[in-house]
């Protein structure tokens, strides 16, 4: 068992019990930080530095060709602890470039007033199309403006660099099954 | 009495008032932006006016000095909601703002601010509204009198934390009052020392200090009376009316809109007479400084320069008064009464004696 060390306490001096050295060693700390340089940002002109991997407003992306990544696989909004995704399936015009993708949403939207930033949406995405980027003053007048639609996040959103061109190997893969005679779909 | 002289003397008692209000509403803007630095803060910058944004370099500048955000704040408070709760004692409620407000403004009537030296006859005629001779006594006893603004607005309030504020306000201005009377009795026995002759007004104070400041002769009395003004002005660390940290708001917390308004106003203009009572007693009013004869030409610009060099070490004292309130935390109310009755006023009766008997031994030689 620890030995217990009592300390004793000594009792003030004089000058302690006067106070008046601890004002003015109070003073002189709270002087000099009137004299440093100010802490503040001066917000809506000058903004913070977001760290990497910070997780704002949650967005749709395009790649870099202009597609849309999305698929309305509809995992997000499974996913989503606080249901503030909702999908509208569509199909996408058979003849269209990208016809192969099959899917893509008619409608997407978020609800800000039930997010509750978590990224879970973009962890589970398999086509790496939704992500929480830097966006993190979100206002609105009304429950109708705080809601995210298509528009809106692909506005956010904007274009992100694609690393795997899934849908353009998947094609590629296809045409040469296809020339070498073995049609699969 | 006359018309004419009479009428001047209303005309000079608004610009007075109109001045103190002005200085007691900027310290307000003091206390912001120097609590703001102590904090690595900036304090109130962006309030401003369209007249007064497009004026090229001062504009901005008035901007970030905050200079607008007083009237800002005086317009926010008239144009909030004045509730006045169910369960008070109305006239005891509605009384109580004006009692705290009028004693600090009435003060100012025997407060001398200058001097005007006639460049014919080389007389010297100190600038005060009501040349008192028993200005010191008028001091203590009218300013005392705001400490029953303090306790009817903590009983007529009828709330259990305006009234802890009360009692603990006038427990501690009653044991503040002793000492902080008696600080200054020394000042006026070195005056009055037999062989001169200066009587008791503020205005002959400054003039025994032409040549050495109180602050340097009687520096006991000094830090006595700083405390107990301090104490009397409400001020941290004696902030036993308000202590928002345990009482909510005190003695105030009932009050809204204006009503509160004519408190805080009450409070800051205290604050700016007590600073300005401490500069004519200890700091030499407006004398330069100490060993040195005053540079003010005789005529009205050594009146402007000399009532402008009061103003520098009135608002040189708020300064200092703000500095303490941002760095020390409030005293218990059992320390707050054990330092008055135990420490500061045996030192002032200490004080008194010994000066007393210095003046004696003076006499003597």
């Amino acid at each position: 068992m620890a030995e217990t060390k009592v300390l004793e306490r000594k009792p003030l001096s004089l000058a302690e019990r006067s106070n008046l050295p601890q004002i003015v060693s109070g003073l002189k700390t709270t002087v000099s930080h009137m004299f440093r340089k100010k802490v503040t940002l001066q917000y809506p002109e000058v903004r913070p530095t977001l760290p990497e991997g910070y997780r704002g407003v949650p967005t749709l992306v395009h790649d870099p060709h202009g597609r849309e990544k999305c698929v309305s696989c509809q995992l997000c909004e499974f996913v989503c602890p606080p249901k503030a995704i909702r999908i509208t399936p569509g199909e996408i015009d058979p003849e269209a470039e990208t016809a192969h993708v099959e899917k893509a949403p008619k409608e997407f939207e978020i609800d800000m007033l039930r997010c509750i930033y978590c990224g879970l949406c973009e962890e589970v995405c398999p086509e790496e199309a939704i992500f929480l980027q830097d966006v993190y003053s979100m206002t609105g007048y009304s429950r109708e403006e705080m809601v995210n639609n298509k528009e809106k996040l692909y506005e956010l959103g904007g274009t992100l660099p694609d690393h795997h061109y899934k849908w353009d190997k998947k094609r590629a893969a296809e045409d040469a099954a296809k020339a070498r005679g073995y049609a699969h779909s | 009495m006359e018309l004419v002289p009479l009428l001047l003397k209303i005309l000079y008692a608004a610009i007075m008032l109109v001045v103190v209000l002005t200085i007691a509403g900027y310290s307000v803007l003091i206390e912001r932006k120097v609590s703001a630095y102590q904090h690595g803060r900036i304090g109130p910058n962006r309030t401003t006016t369209p007249f007064i944004r497009p004026i090229p370099v001062i504009g901005p500048l008035l901007t970030r000095l905050g200079i607008i955000q007083l009237p800002a704040d005086g317009l926010k408070f008239l144009f909030k909601e004045d509730f006045t709760p169910p369960y008070v004692n109305r006239p005891f409620f509605w009384a109580a703002p004006l009692i705290a407000f009028v004693p600090s403004l009435a003060v100012i009537a025997v407060i001398p601010f200058g001097q005007y030296t006639s460049p014919l006859t080389g007389e010297m005629i100190p600038l005060v509204l009501a040349p008192m001779d028993l200005g010191v006594i008028f001091v203590l006893a009218i300013g005392s009198l705001s400490v029953y603004g303090v306790v009817l607005a903590g009983w007529g309030s009828n709330s259990k934390y305006s009234f802890l504020g009360g009692i603990r306000s006038s427990a501690q201005m009653i044991s503040y009052e002793l000492s902080l009377g008696l600080s200054i009795f020394p000042v006026f026995l070195w005056m009055n020392a037999p062989g001169s002759d200066a009587g008791l007004s503020l205005s002959s104070v400054v003039e025994a200090q032409n040549t050495m400041w109180f602050l340097v002769t009687c520096p006991l009395s000094a830090f006595l009376f700083l405390v107990g003004i301090f104490a009397e002005t409400n001020r941290l660390p004696f902030d036993m009316a308000e202590s928002e940290t345990d009482l909510v708001g005190g003695f105030h917390t009932e009050y809204s809109s204006f009503k509160f308004g004519l408190f805080f106003v009450g409070e800051y203009g205290a604050m700016a007479v007590g600073s300005a009572l401490f500069v004519l007693l200890f700091l030499g009013g407006w004398n330069f400084l100490p060993f040195l004869a005053n540079p003010w030409p005789a005529g009205w610009i050594g009146s402007v320069l000399s009532v402008l060099w009061f103003l520098v070490k009135v608002v040189g004292m708020i300064t200092f008064f703000v500095l303490i309130r941002w760095t020390l935390p409030r005293y218990r109310f059992d320390q707050v009464m054990k330092l008055g009755w135990t420490v500061l006023l045996p030192l002032a009766i200490a004080n008194l004696i010994v000066n007393a008997a210095a003046v004696a031994i003076h006499d003597l030689w």
